[in-house]
């Protein structure tokens, strides 16, 4: 295997310590604030036995019902049990954009034109999914 | 100590393929058993999973918990079987929990999704997936899932439901019958690869030497990863199950170099769709939360378990499960 490793790139080895140590923070975070949520610590938005009630709705019954404004509204619910859990949910999708923002400078150092805007184009695509703008109703 | 039993217990049932289907298949009932508790819904398309869960007649955490259960089981499978966990997770989900199709799905996404965040960084850092092959696909996996998610959402469950029974079924006619080419030949790279410099050397450990790969057919696997991509957003899937035989068959990479770099792209290409159902709101920490850890933890015994299984029994038994899981979806969608 060490003779493999020689071969990988730099911004591979950047990619892949970032994707690590991103990923472990965001497990712990989902199972920390799960803990918090389910013994009640932090109350939670909707009642854990009320639950049944909720998750076999539609999405559109389900918000409507739940008064939820999805999108980032959940920032403004923070404080509650269930919420609190999107911190440690929202981070994992989230590494991917932080492992190519880490990989940019060493592409752009090494002049990687090619490169340098396909990492551009993918930040550009996940931060719009990210934001919101690209939904549409159900 | 009751890890190491649990590993003893496990290392003995994937000896005994028997006694793992009779398992499986115990386990599929007591959920078919339960979920049936009050008799059917003719009145809907697809029947309310809201009541469903209600008139099961168990307490509100048993649900989670049987999802930890079965995520655990549907783990070492995975890992066995050489499937990505998602492809597994939202049919079965879908057709035997409570939970509404919208739900599976941005779970599934999920859990596809730590999959990849936990297997990458090792298979990145050994050199068995190669970042550079990764991204061009990933731009073009990325627009197709975002656009496979927000038309997901937008259709009715019964035509999505529909769909991905007629999905899962179409991947279990590719599981039987897509080839493998440990080191597809490849004469000559493509130009696009070739100004992409898509090329490379790993260290194949089985036969103590390099390898050298290149790449053909860029363009055109480009525009079958779009479809791919749209598939996996659309129905929370991860996409293992078609990245793989596109890699290595259609693009001509080594078997070995060709699953990591699915896996890879996995993370990037769920991440893309994950944030269109989180941003829908399609996403319960209930289901997403056990269903993660289950997955993990039933992935890491799986790991364990690898080298003294019988791959060929369990990747049977996948399959078999993954019909039946897609003929129900197929059946409930068509309001059979």
């Amino acid at each position: 295997m060490e003779r493999n490793e020689k071969k990988v790139t730099e911004e591979q080895i950047a990619y892949a310590k970032l994707l690590n140590i991103c990923g472990m923070i965001a497990f712990v975070l989902l199972v920390v604030f799960f803990a918090i949520y389910l013994t009640g610590t932090v109350k939670p938005h909707i009642p854990l036995a009320e639950l049944p009630k909720y998750w076999g709705l539609s999405l559109p019954d389900y918000l409507e019902q739940t008064n939820y404004k999805a999108g980032w509204s959940w920032l403004n619910m923070i404080g509650k049990g269930d919420f609190l859990n999107f911190i440690g949910i929202s981070l994992l999708p989230a590494i991917t954009i932080l492992c190519y923002i880490r990989i940019s400078p060493i592409l752009i150092r090494k002049k990687d034109t090619l490169y340098i805007i396909i990492t551009a184009l993918e930040v550009v695509i996940l931060v719009l999914a990210a934001s919101g703008v690209l939904t549409i109703g159900h | 100590m009751p890890g190491k039993k649990l590993k003893k217990f496990l290392y003995r049932i994937s000896k005994k393929p028997c006694l793992f289907v009779i398992l499986v298949i115990a386990g599929f009932a007591l959920i078919i058993a339960s979920n049936s508790f009050g008799g059917s819904e003719s009145e809907h398309l697809v029947p309310s999973a809201e009541s469903l869960s209600r008139q099961s007649g168990l307490p509100w955490w048993t649900w989670p918990v049987i999802l930890f259960a079965v995520t655990f089981v549907l783990g070492i499978l995975a890992v066995l079987a050489g499937v990505g966990g998602a492809v597994l997770f939202v049919p079965i989900v879908s057709s035997f929990f409570p939970f509404h199709l919208d739900f599976v799905r941005g779970t599934g996404l999920l859990v596809a999704l730590s999959l990849a965040i936990a297997a990458g960084p090792s298979l990145l850092r050994k050199g068995l997936a190669d970042l550079r092959l990764a991204l061009p696909i990933a731009l073009v996996t990325s627009c197709g899932a975002i656009v496979g998610a927000i038309v997901g959402l937008s259709l009715p469950t019964n035509i999505v439901q529909t769909a991905l029974g007629a999905a899962i079924l179409g991947i279990v006619l590719v599981m039987i019958l897509a080839k493998k080419s440990e080191f597809p030949e490849v004469k000559k790279s493509d130009a696009l690869s070739t100004a992409l410099k898509i090329s490379g050397i790993y260290y194949e450990a089985s036969l103590g030497e390099q390898i050298s790969w290149k790449v053909h057919r860029t363009g055109a696997a480009l525009l079958v990863f779009a479809g791919v991509g749209f598939a996996g957003g659309m129905f929370g899937l991860g996409a293992g199950w078609a990245n793989v035989p596109v890699l290595n068959l259609m693009m001509g990479i080594p078997l070995k170099m060709a699953v990591s770099t699915s896996i890879s792209l996995i993370s990037i290409t769920s991440a893309s769709a994950a944030w269109i159902y989180l941003n829908k709101g399609a996403v319960l920490p209930i289901m997403v939360v056990p269903s993660v850890i289950g997955i993990m933890l039933g992935s890491r015994i799986g790991v364990k378990i690898l080298a003294r299984s019988r791959p060929a029994v369990i990747r049977y038994i996948v399959i078999a499960m993954l019909a039946l899981a897609g003929a129900r979806a197929l059946l409930k969608g068509l309001g059979i």
